[in-house]
């Protein structure tokens, strides 16, 4: 098993322990349901006007979408300040998977309605059978594609 | 839109970055190896937060009759649809190029990941153009 753990378990089970305290926090006060990827939608309502953008589910929660994402930059920073001890993060995956990895991921993302957070962690933690479909797809397509990718050379 | 709401949101994000920030999972290397099998903690940081969450989704409304500050709560919008399904598939490989997704991009910029911003950018521009399809059909 350890060779499977190089890194041990305690970051990935503590930090998952409180995500899912943080999305319960977001339940209970206000009973949002807090999936990230639909900012990058409804934050187009502010700026377009194409039928898409401005249906009501995007245009009614753009305000507090906006404002979850700033919560997690904060986060961030808050991390970066208390626990961090100089650690730094800056990526070294090659700018072009960034991009155009980005670009498919935010396209299919949006099209499923879910990605790692609305359908990982809100879909499955209500025990909605698409979303678990669309983990187990996602997960396939993912391993499939960073294979390859490390075959070929990539980052 | 409530103020309740607007702060409710901040300090979930707060917390939730934090929490990704904790797991390393802003580091797309971190999700590139537990892709290529290298390191399965990625499955800890689902497991703990799917737990904590399936138990607020199924305790709370038992609990309460709505949320503090809500009229009521809400609910995760899953079909099952060729696009729900497809969508992911898609998304499954974005997130296997790059190492990146929504969440851990955003909080990776408060941690300093700055080249994480071109994948911001990507998702922006991917998120625009899946809207303008959506649009058309």
């Amino acid at each position: 098993m350890q060779q499977f753990f190089p890194n041990g378990i305690e970051p990935y089970l503590v930090g998952g322990l409180v995500m899912g305290l943080a999305v319960s926090f977001a339940f209970a006060m206000s009973g949002l349901v807090t999936g990230m990827s639909t900012v990058f939608s409804s934050t187009w309502s502010f700026f377009s006007r194409s039928a898409y953008f401005q249906q009501d589910r995007l245009v009614s929660t753009r305000g507090w979408r906006l404002a979850l994402a700033v919560g997690l930059v904060l986060g961030g920073v808050l991390f970066l300040v208390t626990v961090a001890d100089g650690m730094t993060f800056r990526t070294h995956v090659a700018d072009w998977q960034l991009a155009v990895g980005g670009f498919i991921a935010g396209f299919g993302a949006r099209m499923s309605n879910g990605c790692t957070s609305g359908h990982g962690i809100c879909g499955i933690g209500s025990f909605q059978l698409p979303s678990i479909l669309a983990v187990v797809t996602f997960l396939v397509t993912a391993i499939v594609t960073a294979q390859l990718v490390g075959m070929v050379g990539g980052s | 839109m409530k103020a309740s709401t607007l702060i409710v949101a901040l300090l979930t994000g707060v917390l939730f970055g934090f929490g990704l920030s904790y797991s390393t999972m802003i580091r797309p290397e971190v999700i590139l190896s537990f892709l290529r099998f290298r390191d399965l903690g990625l499955l800890f940081v689902l497991g703990g937060a799917v737990v904590v969450t399936a138990a607020a989704y199924h305790v709370l409304p038992k609990l309460m009759a709505k949320p503090v500050f809500g009229v009521a709560f809400g609910k995760h919008p899953s079909e099952m649809t060729k696009r729900t399904i497809g969508g992911a598939a898609l998304f499954g490989v974005g997130w296997g190029l790059s190492g990146v997704c929504p969440g851990p991009a955003i909080a990776g910029l408060g941690a300093g990941n700055w080249p994480l911003l071109i994948s911001i950018v990507g998702m922006l521009a991917g998120a625009y153009v899946q809207g303008l399809v959506a649009s058309r059909s």
